[in-house]
C-alpha cells in the first residue's frame, strides 16, 4: 500500500531546528530569513556538535561571507510571499526596509548576478508556491489565488500558463499521474 | 557577473540542429560549456564514464537512432548517480501525448524546437535562466516542470 502525505516545508525546518537546538541545550530565538539568534556565544564544541547535527538534514551553517546579498534578497522575497501580513507594503518598500539598501541598488545588483530581474524572480517564486499548494493541499485555485494575492483566479491562471507553459489543470493532472 | 560556468550537454542526431544550437548558446550572456552528442547512446556512454564532470543541464532530442530521447530519460532517472540531473526535452513534436509521457518519465522542461534563430536564442536563454534559478534558489525541485 502507498500513503500520500503533504507537508509544510517552512514549519518542518523550524521544528527541526528547534529540536536540534534544544537537544544541544542552547538558548536561542528563531528569526525570519533563516536566522538563528543565539544568546551570548557558542563554545566551539557546541558549535561543532550543532553543525554536525544539522548537516545530517542537509542544513549548513553559513559563514558570514557566504550569506550573500543575493541570498538575503531571495529569502526576503520568500518571506514576503509566504506572509500575508507584509502585503500592506509594496515589495520594493519591504525589501529596501528589510535590507537597508535602496530598491534601485538591490534590483540592479540582483539582475547583474542572477540573469533575472527581481520582478521575474518574484513571479517564478509565486508560481512555485502555487505549484506547491496545488500538489500538497486541497485548496481550490480560487483560494490559492487569494492566498498569493492575485486579483483574480483568471490572473493566476494566466500567469501560471505564461510562466510554466502549462495550465494549472494540466500541471495538476501530470503531478497526480506521476504520484501513481 | 558570476564566474560560474554552466556545463550543458545536447544529444541530437541532426547536424544542422546541433550547429544552430551551439551558435544560439554562444550568443547568450550566461557563460556555458557545451558538449555535443550525435545520439542517445553516445550521451549515456559519456554520462556513465567514471569521474566524469556531470552537466548541469541536458538537452535531449526525442527522435534519434540507436537510443532515443525517452530511453535516455528513463535510464537517467533510474540511475542513482544521474537521477537528479536537470533534463530538457528538445523536440519538434508538439503532440500532447509525447509531452505528457516525457513529464511522466521525469523531464523537467519540454522545449519545442523553434523554426527561426532569434526564437531559438530566446528559448535557450529562458531554459538556462530557469535552470540557473533552480540550482541557486530555494525552489521546489519536485515540481520543476515547464513547457516552453
Amino acid at each position: 500500500m502507498t500513503l500520500f502525505v503533504k507537508y509544510d516545508l517552512d514549519l518542518l525546518c523550524k521544528t527541526l531546528l528547534k529540536e536540534q537546538l534544544d537537544a544541544q541545550d542552547i538558548s536561542y530565538s528563531l528569526g525570519s530569513l533563516g536566522e538563528i539568534h543565539i544568546e551570548g556565544k557558542l563554545s566551539p564544541e557546541k558549535q561543532e556538535n550543532l553543525t554536525a547535527a544539522l548537516k545530517k538534514y542537509g542544513i549548513d551553517i553559513l559563514s558570514k561571507q557566504k550569506v550573500s546579498l543575493i541570498d538575503r534578497i531571495k529569502n526576503a522575497i520568500d518571506d514576503y510571499l509566504r506572509n500575508e501580513d507584509f502585503r500592506t507594503e509594496k515589495l520594493s518598500t519591504y525589501l529596501s526596509n528589510k535590507l537597508h539598501y535602496s530598491y534601485a541598488h538591490l534590483s540592479t545588483f540582483f539582475s547583474e548576478n542572477t540573469y533575472m530581474s527581481v520582478e521575474n524572480y518574484t513571479i517564478l517564486k509565486k508560481i512555485d508556491l502555487a505549484k506547491e499548494l496545488i500538489c500538497n493541499t486541497n485548496l481550490t485555485l480560487t483560494e490559492i489565488a487569494f492566498r498569493l494575492d492575485y486579483s483574480s483566479v483568471a490572473h493566476l491562471s494566466r500567469q501560471f500558463k505564461k510562466t510554466t507553459g502549462l495550465t494549472p489543470s494540466v500541471f495538476q493532472s501530470i503531478m497526480n499521474k506521476k504520484k501513481n | 557577473m558570476s564566474d560560474n560556468i554552466l556545463n550543458i550537454a545536447l544529444a541530437d542526431d541532426d547536424e544542422d540542429d546541433r550547429m544552430l544550437f551551439s551558435e544560439a548558446i554562444n550568443e547568450i550572456e550566461i557563460r556555458t560549456k557545451l558538449s555535443l552528442f550525435n545520439h542517445g547512446q553516445e550521451l549515456m556512454d559519456y554520462l556513465t564514464l567514471p569521474n566524469v564532470v556531470l552537466p548541469n543541464l541536458i538537452f535531449l532530442d526525442l527522435n534519434m537512432p540507436i537510443k532515443n530521447g525517452q530511453q535516455c530519460l528513463m535510464e537517467i532517472r533510474n540511475n542513482p548517480k544521474l537521477k537528479d540531473l536537470c533534463v530538457a526535452i528538445y523536440s519538434t513534436s508538439s503532440s500532447e501525448k509525447d509531452i505528457e509521457e516525457t513529464f511522466l518519465n521525469g523531464a523537467n522542461i519540454y522545449v519545442n524546437k523553434p523554426n527561426n534563430f532569434s526564437k531559438l536564442r530566446e528559448v535557450v536563454e529562458k531554459v538556462l535562466q530557469l535552470n540557473w534559478q533552480y540550482h541557486t534558489s530555494n525552489l521546489n525541485k519536485e515540481t520543476f516542470l515547464f513547457r516552453i
